[in-house]
């Protein structure tokens, strides 16, 4: 093996729903599902994620994608498998906390993710809680204020900031705990157009930069810009292809009810009718190059 | 029922060293029946002239006319007006709390003062316009429900009031592909069923131009345009200053039009588009 493994899951199952050898049935970590979905959220999933891949995550609501992102951190234990982040198992109780250290998350709703009224103190909050040097948590927090461009407000109150620079601040919490890798679960969700292509931008950034970035969106503009694509569908990877392969199949996207990207899908249009493109056309701009060659 | 809008301002903290003004001399009339969207970049005042709309902030200058009545006056008539303003919030699931369904969507009639059994069959109407089976949920813990499912009983809730006007802060928010397009079919459904006026607040251009009649463009508080989908986004570059853009399609010919391909730029649908480019490229 070449490349190294950040995270890998091995027949990882999972329900939200555990029944007892009695038959009473109770939910699993406190989460509330309705009852008609006591089949398994997680069906046997088996993946590798490489060290500083970018890998996206995509399906339609109740495919299984959160409850995926949930197990890379612990934050969700498999009913059975086993989940490997660095190498150590997140069933392992000791090992917790590393693991959260290694494999930062960040959520849909800013709102939920600080915890702070100053923005300084919010991204400090990680390192604190790790015991680390007061001078380093210093050089920590404006490194990562600086890092997703918002060094200048770190005085601010959160609660004024914009929906994109709450989230920023949230991603600079996570960065301040040095992580190998990043988890997105829907990061874009509650944003606007602009503040979803800031968000986007960080993230591209992170991936340069060689953290290992694992996107979960239904925005397939935003997938498209990933290396990997794991289409998710009730509990299980069906898909996992480069963006360019996965758009190929246009008919299945559409049976799993994904939409392509814009560009991908005007491509497929003017093929049929009759436009000679090349394969792989994922995006407005290459569309639009290739018509007027 | 037309709502009126006339030179409406709101400044927050008035009068305070943090004064903010968020909407300054926007005047605009939407006529009973029509579908209007609503634009605009976050801060650009669009939560803040929802909130208007019906009641819930009053202005520091001008008035919001609803049918010619000022809804903020202190009369009978307005509170009836403001009554008839239904005002959908964004992910209005996480304003459910009843034990049941039914009760949940039952909870605004029955605050008017409406009988047990009135609020009844107003709920049980709502709920089918938004295309839940009464007689299989009503006595469903409203938190049993799927996503979709959740969101289109908070707007039941807000459709058993009966209103005349129904505004929607991003309906769609959060929900995949097909969720997104049930929503919106509902929302069509709605209005025709009951022919109400309707104000959509949404980032999505493409949904903007193919639904409504009208689109308003807000900017820094203030109203940067009011016309149909085709004039507001024949203004491709001022979209652009504004941090907007155009429906896919029309950005795309936008494009092509720049790269010396000539095609129309006004189309907003993609198989049009595409043929569009097809005669273009012959």
């Amino acid at each position: 093996m070449s490349k190294e493994t950040v995270i890998q899951l091995k027949d990882v199952t999972f329900s939200y729903y555990v029944e007892d050898a009695e038959g009473n049935v109770t939910t699993n970590n406190d989460v509330d599902v309705k009852h008609s979905e006591k089949r398994m959220a997680l069906d046997g999933v088996t993946l590798d994620i490489e060290k500083g891949s970018f890998v996206a995550i995509v399906g339609s609501n109740g495919s299984g994608k959160s409850t995926l992102a949930k197990h890379l951190n612990a934050l969700l234990l498999p009913s059975s498998g086993e989940v490997l982040v660095c190498g150590m198992s997140t069933a392992d109780p000791d090992s917790t906390w590393e693991i959260r250290r290694r494999c930062g998350m960040v959520f849909q709703n800013p709102d939920n993710q600080l915890v702070s009224s100053v923005v300084e103190d919010d991204v400090a909050f990680g390192p604190e809680n790790l015991g680390v040097d007061p001078a380093e948590i210093r050089q920590r927090v404006d490194n990562a204020l600086n890092a997703v461009g918002m060094y200048e407000f770190r005085k601010k109150g959160p609660h004024l900031l914009s929906g994109g620079q709450k989230q920023r601040i949230a991603i600079a919490g996570v960065l301040a705990m040095q992580p190998e890798c990043i988890v997105f679960d829907e990061p874009t969700a509650m944003l606007d157009p602009s503040g979803r292509a800031e968000i986007l931008k960080i993230i591209r950034g992170l991936h340069e930069e060689g953290k290992t970035v694992i996107l979960i969106t239904h925005f397939m503009e935003e997938a498209a810009q990933a290396d990997r694509i794991i289409v998710m569908d009730k509990g299980r990877p069906i898909l996992d292809e480069t963006p360019a392969a996965l758009f190929a199949h246009a008919g299945k996207l559409q049976e799993l009810n994904l939409q392509m990207p814009f560009g991908a899908s005007m491509a497929a249009k003017l093929r049929d009718l009759g436009v000679d493109l090349p394969e792989g056309i994922i995006t407005a701009e290459r569309l639009a190059e290739c018509l007027c060659r | 029922m037309q709502i009126e809008v006339r030179e409406l301002g709101y400044t927050y903290s008035e009068g305070l060293p943090f004064a903010t003004t968020a909407l300054e001399d926007v005047n605009f009339t939407i006529p009973g029946g029509e579908f209007a969207a609503i634009i605009g970049h976050t801060g650009s005042g669009k939560s803040t002239l929802l909130m208007h709309l019906n009641g819930l902030m009053k202005p520091t200058k001008g008035c919001v006319l609803a049918d010619g009545i000022d809804i903020n006056e202190k009369t009978k008539e307005a509170r009836e007006a403001r009554r008839k303003i239904g005002l959908v919030f964004q992910y209005p699931e996480y304003q459910l709390f009843e034990e049941t369904v039914l009760k949940d969507v039952c909870f605004a009639p029955k605050n008017y003062g409406f009988t047990p059994e009135e609020c009844e069959e107003k709920a049980i109407a709502a709920l089918k316009l938004v295309g839940i089976d009464p007689d299989a949920k009503r006595d469903v813990s409203p938190f049993e429900l799927s996503g979709g499912e959740k969101r289109r009983v908070a707007i039941a809730g807000v459709l058993a009031m009966e209103p005349q006007v129904l505004i929607l802060d991003e309906p769609t928010a959060g929900l995949d592909p097909k969720g997104h397009r049930d929503i919106l079919n509902m929302v069509e459904q709605i209005r025709r069923d009951r022919n109400l006026t309707i104000l959509l607040v949404s980032h999505n251009m493409d949904d903007a131009a193919r639904m409504a009649d009208r689109v308003l463009v807000l900017d820094k508080g203030h109203l940067a345009m009011n016309g149909t989908p085709r004039e507001v986004f024949s203004h491709h570059k001022e979209l652009h200053e504004i941090g907007l853009s155009a429906p896919s399609s029309s950005e795309l010919l936008y494009l092509l039009k720049e790269k010396g391909l000539n095609v129309r730029t006004d189309i907003f649908d993609e198989d049009e588009a595409a043929r569009e480019i097809v005669n273009a490229l012959k």
